[in-house]
């Protein structure tokens, strides 16, 4: 018992200061690109792809898919549930994650947001274990051909109104799988996405930056840095 | 010539023309001898030939001498059969049933021949216990908390296990076969995305195979920060493994630090490499990321103030009382049942088998630093546990001598065409185990045949053996000390 206090006060607090504060980053980071016309949601935020340069930027979500695509011009933002959605899932929000043929990259990340560092349950958003008690899912990977009946059985599961995020490169849009005979290139065209988080995979930040964007629970959204 | 066998060595190719080809009776007494004499099965595939013939390979590693030797013989397209070995030698079973759906070969005998990766109609094909009182529990491909898809199919008596049936598949993305069709620059991406928590361990696998068909020798610095690369991968995973047992036994102070332990090294990671898991870092001939004293000097404290803290936490988990009665004799995976099925990795080492490609095979930067190899003696949760401890002390005093002096020479150094008609091997220690890429070239510096072996591949076997008997409610204890990857066996 006293060991268990003894380190507890040790560790101290550890919780990082996530929206108050901006994180910051390390300078060999690869977040948001810098190159414009880029694609996010096919991008692997590879070293050496194309040309292509990097901001250590994290935010990078998007409600629409076109809006993954850089425009030098225009920042496209998260935008908001509307009123009804943000009174109903605002405060609380309990989603169901799927990994539909994800190397489990994004699901270690998203594993991630539940540590002492991210701390997802502060902010009122939680997993659960059923569909059914769920107001949304969280889908990652290509959806492989042996996974996409057992998705669209949990989509089916969860009751109206719901929200459908989906989490990296894989799920946006097939990610390295593209092509692939086995998988079907992302969960487009299969039931409607409502948040698009790309990354490969997107540290946990960005996927946090998705939801709080999702939620209206960013005071100043999305300034320009 | 035909008679005698192959001897490899890790990281080495050789002409096609000098892998023996035995007749099937040959090839499987020789298979028999060589297990039954210390060997193991480490690698067991097919490469199919143009004519419709499947030649098959298999490879023996005796770890104790390091060696390794190579066998294969033919299955003719108008007989497509073999004898099964499974019954010989039950390490064989995965394998065939992998050959089985990936070719048109089929192993006579084999006691389960069911699909290893393809999907099966539900209901059908699972071991069933009759009798009253028993029931039956299925469990999957959506499994309740944030990992992947798999079917566990249970046969209970009240809370008792009789047997469980574990159906994979779901992860299968095809990336055998897109190896062979994509752009070198792809074929990279893709073996960083075979199982996203061994990004390094796959990518280094893949880059082995690269550099000896190309002919290509990485410096010494180079290698070196592989290395580091490769134990900073290792200690988040066995730190993030120790975690989650903590939070499966409800120990959550434990739970915590570790989480965040975890965190720290993959923040290393991204500091070296730009990302948490080590993407865009190894490349063959080399890697993209240098160190400078700087950094070295940022890693170098870390790592210390990490040793002082595991130890820390580590001494918080190991002594309590309610902790150990929860770990110790629960999901058991004797010495006996690690050579007959052919375990590898921590699940190994955890029954007291030396098993471990870092000392048995060296590579790159292991054959200069001997790592000192962990062992424990039950082969139960405690001694799983127990491992991930050992072998993150190991890591860090290998990672603080490896920043004492690193080596110098180039980042990389662009590997030329591959070899034509070659196959390559290349064996890495990940963190759960060996993984075995193996690479044959056709004309033209094309990849006729590109064959992948994660750990958890030999090892999902053995979460079945070790919750037989258990209680249901130890199941997710037991799944969570072996950790295995569904992705990296659905391939």
């Amino acid at each position: 018992m006293w060991q268990i206090l003894k380190n507890r006060f040790k560790q101290g607090h550890r919780t990082c200061r996530y929206p108050e504060e901006k994180p910051v980053f390390p300078e060999r980071f690869r977040g948001r690109p810098i190159t414009p016309g880029v694609d996010m949601g096919t991008s692997l935020f590879n070293e050496g792809a194309e040309q292509v340069q990097y901001s250590t930027e994290y935010r990078m979500a998007a409600s629409k898919r076109e809006d993954l695509i850089l425009d030098p011009n225009e920042r496209k933002l998260v935008s908001a549930l509307d009123d009804k959605m943000k009174r109903l899932f605002g405060r609380s929000l309990k989603l169901r994650e799927v990994c539909a043929g994800s190397c489990n990259g994004c699901d270690s990340e998203i594993q991630a947001l539940g540590n002492v560092v991210f701390d997802l349950a502060r902010f009122g958003i939680e997993f659960v274990a059923s569909p059914r008690h769920a107001d949304g899912l969280l889908i990652t990977g290509p959806v492989t051909r042996n996974m996409e009946e057992a998705l669209l059985k949990t989509y089916e599961a969860v009751p109206e109104p719901k929200i459908v995020i989906a989490v990296g490169a894989c799920a946006i849009s097939g990610g390295p799988f593209t092509g692939s005979p086995q998988t079907r290139n992302g969960v487009e065209g299969l039931i409607p996405i409502d948040l698009y988080i790309p990354g490969c995979p997107p540290h946990p930040l960005t996927i946090l930056d998705g939801l709080l964007g999702l939620l209206g629970r960013l005071e100043k959204p999305h300034e320009t840095h | 010539m035909p008679n005698r066998k192959l001897t490899v060595r890790n990281d080495q190719s050789w002409e096609l023309d000098r892998v023996p080809l035995l007749e099937e009776e040959i090839f499987r007494k020789r298979i028999i001898e060589e297990v039954r004499s210390g060997g193991r099965i480490a690698n067991f595939f097919v490469c199919p030939e143009h004519n419709g013939d499947a030649r098959l390979f298999a490879l023996i590693a005796h770890d104790e001498q390091s060696k390794l030797a190579l066998y294969s013989f033919k299955v003719q397209k108008d007989a497509p059969f073999f004898k099964s070995l499974t019954p010989e030698l039950p390490q064989a079973q995965a394998f065939e049933r992998e050959i089985a759906e990936q070719c048109q070969a089929r192993p006579d005998g084999h006691p389960w021949l069911k699909p290893l990766r393809k999907r099966m109609s539900p209901g059908a094909g699972f071991f069933r216990a009759k009798g009253e009182e028993i029931h039956e529990l299925a469990v999957g491909p959506v499994h309740a908390g944030i990992i992947e898809p798999g079917h566990f199919r249970f046969q209970c008596h009240g809370e008792k296990i009789l047997n469980l049936e574990i159906q994979l598949g779901y992860q299968h993305r095809g990336i055998e076969t897109m190896m062979q069709e994509v752009l070198p620059e792809r074929r990279m991406l893709l073996a960083e995305s075979i199982a996203g928590d061994t990004v390094i361990g796959h990518a280094l696998a893949y880059c082995g195979a690269m550099e000896s068909l190309s002919g290509c020798h990485v410096s010494p610095r180079a290698e070196a920060l592989r290395a580091v690369a490769l134990e900073l991968e290792r200690l988040a995973n066995h730190t993030g493994d120790l975690g989650a047992l903590s939070g499966d036994i409800g120990f959550l102070p434990a739970a915590a630090y570790f989480g965040r332990l975890r965190g720290e090294f993959l923040n290393l990671l991204m500091e070296l490499t730009g990302n948490r898991y080590g993407r865009s870092f190894c490349r063959p001939g080399g890697v993209l990321f240098d160190m400078d004293a700087t950094m070295i000097d940022g890693f170098r404290r870390h790592l210390l103030k990490a040793q002082d803290q595991i130890r820390e936490v580590c001494t918080l988990f190991f002594t309590k009382p309610s902790v150990l009665s929860r770990l110790e004799n629960v999901g058991i995976v004797s010495s006996e049942m690690v050579k007959q099925w052919g375990f590898v990795g921590p699940t190994a080492r955890a029954a007291g088998c030396a098993r471990d490609v870092r000392i048995d095979h060296a590579y790159g930067m292991y054959r200069f630093h001997q790592i000192p190899i962990s062992l424990a003696e039950s082969g139960d949760v405690y001694s799983r546990a127990m491992i991930r401890w050992l072998e993150s002390q190991r890591s860090i005093d290998l990672l603080l001598e490896l920043f004492e002096r690193m080596p110098k020479g180039d980042l990389l150094r662009p590997p030329g065409p591959l070899k034509d008609r070659s196959m390559a091997l290349s064996i890495v220690e990940g963190w759960r185990g060996e993984i075995i890429h193996v690479a044959v070239t056709g004309a033209r510096s094309q990849i006729a045949r590109y064959k992948i072996k994660d750990p958890s591949f030999n090892n999902w076997m053995a979460v079945s053996l070790a919750v037989c008997g258990a209680q249901v409610s130890d199941f997710p204890l037991c799944n969570k000390s072996f950790n295995l990857s569904y992705a990296g066996h659905d391939l």
